[in-house]
């Protein structure tokens, strides 16, 4: 896992709630047994038109969007289905960090474990960033838990053990690995019936 | 201290860490499907590394499968995963059940069914529908690959506990009003996220009269309303549904005894109550785009608040006022993972025994798995599902995601026995409506939804 500490980057705001996974990622993308390429089918459904072309009116179409590495959302995003394509693709499209309202406990499990920031910030403050104009530059300042834009300054929550893990791109598997003996007693004392 | 079951199974559990802190949990069982497993055994493989527990491991193939001509997959991005999972499970010693196989069908189905889901479990899935598992009373819970493949890897998983939340369901139910009505209608009343960061225990003497079945119709939901465990305390109806299974326990009365330390003590304990009278609950209908947007037969859907509900309505291309019957029914479809089960199909084909579904819908019928597909061929309900004019099918989770070839046209209204009706679920542009097996079925002769209560059908 790539190490993530300061993201400095112009912002996408879909200021959406409920935005579920089969919203960000579709089934039909689900078939794949990669772990990329699912960028380009992103919010499928709403950015492109029925013959494939792109809709011009979908906010991650517009020209003076693109390259935006912060997508700043409404309530309860992630919600629905399970598929951690729906963090790939955020991470294959370009996005390095969402702020929403909140997340779904399955969808915020995977951001953490893909390094991907989801970061939860009130209302009021998503509505100062959503209004950021194309071009401005948005601060997610992991070290500091801040998100910074123009005069602003807004402090975010983060538990000490993903942080941890996000500064250092840890692999999970082998942090686990250490616990061998413990696991191994675990399973000496389980019951039997 | 007073602890809930879910403090106590949870606490059994934990390997390593504090409450807290992400804490290190030892899985009991862990439940693979073909979509999202893939990268975690090749994750595996880039690593060297084994499965640690192929005896704690059982996987099957349910997402993508052809509900007809099964051993015939045209979709060859289809196959291919279909094909990998079968390489992997051989590859690293993991047992399956795939496409032919008698214990085939969708997981949340056949877990429970081969007595591999059993109570003070922690289990864990590629799926969040491994809610359903918790009308066991096991920590069940949905997880992304990454996790799927340190579980294979490690058997275990690191969790940050949620907080508790009791959720009292309590009257009597009247006729044609069911598990499925009493999941849409809480969810309906307090939103789809409101059990966010909860691990749900539903209670009250409304659970203890239910059936497992029933029961596992509202544990599946749980994620619906952003719980993403919705566990059950298991009593007499939980231990004879799991005793003589396949791989139940050999010694059920020793079972039984530790499944019993895992009750909770005094309610009060929980971190929320939200209490749920169902004496009066009508049957419920979802008119929009998530499973909270729903609404009793017999009302009208409600004003418009916000630019959600808006997007809503014209995606559906219903408008405010208007009521469920009002609908037009052109397709319904019975299955899932929420509903696919032997007592639904059996309601369901109660309910169209002796009538024939409108002229203008199609209508398919996908068992849960192939057991229940027998099982349900033995006791001639195919037979009352075919002479209805319902297309009777393989096992798999078809058209409630429509990964495979049975998707809803665009535009199309469709009653489902299924869990969601986002946008597209179903297939592009699809209009999906939520709704009990009874009240799908009568959509389906009717053309529209009726309430089943009034036209005497329940």
């Amino acid at each position: 896992m790539e190490p993530i500490t300061t993201i400095t980057s112009t912002s996408v705001p879909i200021m959406k709630d409920n935005i579920d996974t089969d919203q960000l990622i579709p089934k039909q993308f689900l078939k794949n047994i990669l772990k990329v390429g699912y960028g380009r089918h992103l919010f499928f459904d709403w950015r492109y038109e029925k013959d494939g072309k792109p809709n011009p009116d979908f906010i991650l179409n517009k020209p003076e969007r693109q390259g935006a590495e912060i997508l700043v959302a409404g309530d309860n995003f992630g919600c629905g289905s399970s598929r951690e394509h729906a963090v790939w693709a955020l991470k294959d499209y370009g996005f390095k960090a969402v702020i929403a309202g909140g997340f779904s406990d399955i969808f915020y499990m995977n951001s953490t474990k893909n390094g991907f920031l989801a970061i939860t910030l009130p209302r009021d403050q998503r509505e100062i960033l959503a209004a950021a104009p194309a071009d401005a530059k948005i601060t997610v300042d992991l070290p500091n838990q801040e998100v910074r834009y123009d005069r602003h300054q807004f402090k975010f929550e983060i538990d000490p053990l993903w942080k941890h893990k996000f500064i250092n791109g840890l692999d999970d598997i082998a942090i686990t690995m250490q616990y061998e003996d413990q696991i191994e007693a675990y399973e000496a004392k389980m019951p039997q019936f | 201290m007073s602890q809930t079951m879910f403090d106590k199974i949870w606490s059994k559990h934990v390997i390593t860490g504090k409450v807290g802190d992400p804490q290190l949990l030892y899985v009991d069982l862990h439940l693979l499907h073909e979509v999202t497993s893939p990268q975690a055994f090749e994750g595996l493989r880039e690593n060297h590394r084994k499965v640690r527990r192929t005896d704690k491991t059982f996987a099957t193939m349910d997402h993508n499968v052809p509900t007809k001509d099964i051993f015939n997959i045209k979709d060859e991005i289809s196959r291919k995963q279909i094909d990998t999972l079968g390489k992997n499970a051989k590859e690293f010693g993991v047992r399956l059940a795939g496409m032919g196989d008698e214990d085939q069908g969708i997981i949340h189905v056949i877990g429970p069914q081969l007595g591999l889901t059993q109570p003070g479990m922690v289990i864990v899935c590629g799926d969040s529908h491994t809610a359903t598992h918790g009308a066991f009373g096991s920590i069940a819970f949905g997880i992304g690959t990454s996790e799927v493949e340190h579980v294979l890897a490690t058997q275990t998983i690191w969790q940050t506990k949620p907080k508790t939340m009791g959720i009292h369901i309590h009257g009597e139910l009247s006729k044609g009003v069911y598990a499925k009505d009493i999941i849409m209608g809480l969810i309906a009343r307090e939103g789809v996220s409101f059990g966010t960061g909860y691990a749900a225990e539903f209670y009250g003497d409304t659970i203890e009269r239910m059936s497992m079945e029933e029961r596992m119709t509202l544990s599946n939901m749980a994620i619906e309303g952003g719980a993403k465990v919705g566990i059950i305390r298991p009593d007499q109806t939980t231990f004879d549904y799991v005793a003589g299974r396949k791989y139940a326990p050999k010694n059920m009365a020793k079972a039984i005894e530790y499944w019993k330390q895992f009750y909770t003590d005094d309610e009060s304990t929980f971190d929320r109550i939200v209490d749920f009278d169902v004496s009066d609950l009508a049957p419920f209908v979802s008119w929009g785009t998530n499973p909270g947007m729903a609404v009793p037969v017999d009302q009208s859907f409600p004003e418009i608040k916000n630019a959600d509900d808006q997007k809503a309505y014209d995606y559906v291309g219903l408008k405010p006022g208007q009521t469920a019957p009002e609908i037009p029914i052109e397709f319904a479809f019975f299955g899932s993972c929420t509903n696919g089960r032997l007592s639904d199909l059996k309601i369901a084909a109660s309910v169209l025994k002796g009538h024939h579904i409108a002229p203008q819908v199609t209508a398919l019928v996908v068992p849960g798995s192939r057991t229940i597909k027998e099982e349900a061929e033995k006791q001639g309900i195919d037979k009352i599902f075919k002479d209805a004019g319902c297309d009777w099918r393989e096992p798999g989770c078809s058209a409630c995601l429509g990964m495979n070839p049975d998707q809803v046209p665009a535009g199309v209204h469709c009653a489902s026995t299924s869990n969601r009706n986002f946008e597209g679920r179903q297939g592009a542009g699809s209009r999906t409506h939520l709704a009990s097996p009874a009240m799908v079925a009568a959509a389906a002769i009717n053309g529209h939804f009726v309430d089943i209560r009034k036209a005497g059908i329940a």
